[in-house]
């Protein structure tokens, strides 16, 4: 994978692990970078790179609030990807569901016993 | 990217990855059995996509499986692959195809799936990892499952999607 390409888009950009950190995160409210540093736990430039990235793809929203940059999550750029992952999402919990009722039936198969 | 409102929950780990966990009210090696016997995965295989025609399973390393799906829409679709790795109770590893009608099988391109059977207060935490070769073949089997049913002139889009439910 050439690193380039998660950047370009929002599907890629929320393929990182840390920059989905950063989404649960902003997910409960809005927040300054400092604070996403310390509750990740990570170096600030590192952050704002992903914030960066974040950014570019719409993800992420800023705003100036005094002297803070207050980020939040943008929820139109991330409903496709929320659509195209409950799509697939709904398959597997169909199949799942159908799985549930045979391991549940062979439970009490054992139980009887 | 999580979506944590339905009991299936699916990450995206990676650009070409895709990861599927499940919690199950029962001891690990039930669940494994429904997922090895055939006549037990014949039973849920299909979701409610369809009724699934036949299952074999030759449950060994190197040993092949196969599975067809008789889907809603009146179509046949089937998968198969080979078992890598076989640890009882805790672990399956199997390569995956998906049998695309006029496409030769080598051309086809296979996932590797990793399937773990955690328990733990008599609880048990299934997780399918799909490791596909590439970000472009993780993309096409999510998209598989927005396109189904949605637009009838993606046959083959809709077959995958039907059969992967």
């Amino acid at each position: 994978m050439a690193r380039a390409a998660t950047t370009t888009d929002a599907f890629n950009a929320v393929a990182e692990p840390r920059r989905r950190q950063i989404l649960d995160l902003l997910a409960q409210g809005e927040l300054p970078v400092a604070e996403l540093v310390q509750r990740l736990g990570l170096a600030q430039p590192v952050v704002s790179k992903h914030l960066r990235v974040l950014r570019e793809v719409g993800a992420v929203s800023v705003r100036e609030d005094g002297r803070q940059r207050l980020y939040r999550v943008d929820g139109r750029a991330l409903k496709p990807i929320f659509d195209w992952v409950s799509h697939y999402e709904a398959l597997w919990a169909e199949r799942m569901d159908a799985l549930e009722a045979v391991v549940m039936r062979l439970k009490q198969e054992e139980d009887q016993r | 990217m999580t979506s944590t409102n339905r009991k299936a929950l699916l990450t995206l780990p990676a650009d070409d990855q895709i990861l599927i966990s499940r919690e199950f009210d029962a001891p690990r090696h039930l669940v494994y059995r429904a997922c090895t016997t055939p006549e037990l995965v014949r039973q849920w295989w299909g979701g409610q996509r369809g009724v699934v025609t036949s299952v074999e399973i030759d449950l060994r390393v190197g040993g092949a499986w196969r599975y067809v799906l008789a889907a809603n829409g009146g179509f046949e679709v089937a998968f198969h692959g080979q078992f890598r790795e076989l640890v009882p109770d805790e672990r399956t590893v199997t390569t995956e195809v998906y049998e695309m009608p006029g496409v030769a099988p080598e051309d086809l391109p296979a996932t590797l799936n990793t399937t773990t059977f955690v328990e733990a207060d008599g609880r048990t935490t299934m997780t399918v990892l799909v490791q596909c070769p590439d970000r472009a073949v993780r993309d096409a089997i999510m998209a598989s499952g927005m396109e189904g049913g949605m637009n009838e002139s993606y046959d083959a889009l809709e077959q995958v999607a039907r059969s992967l439910a």
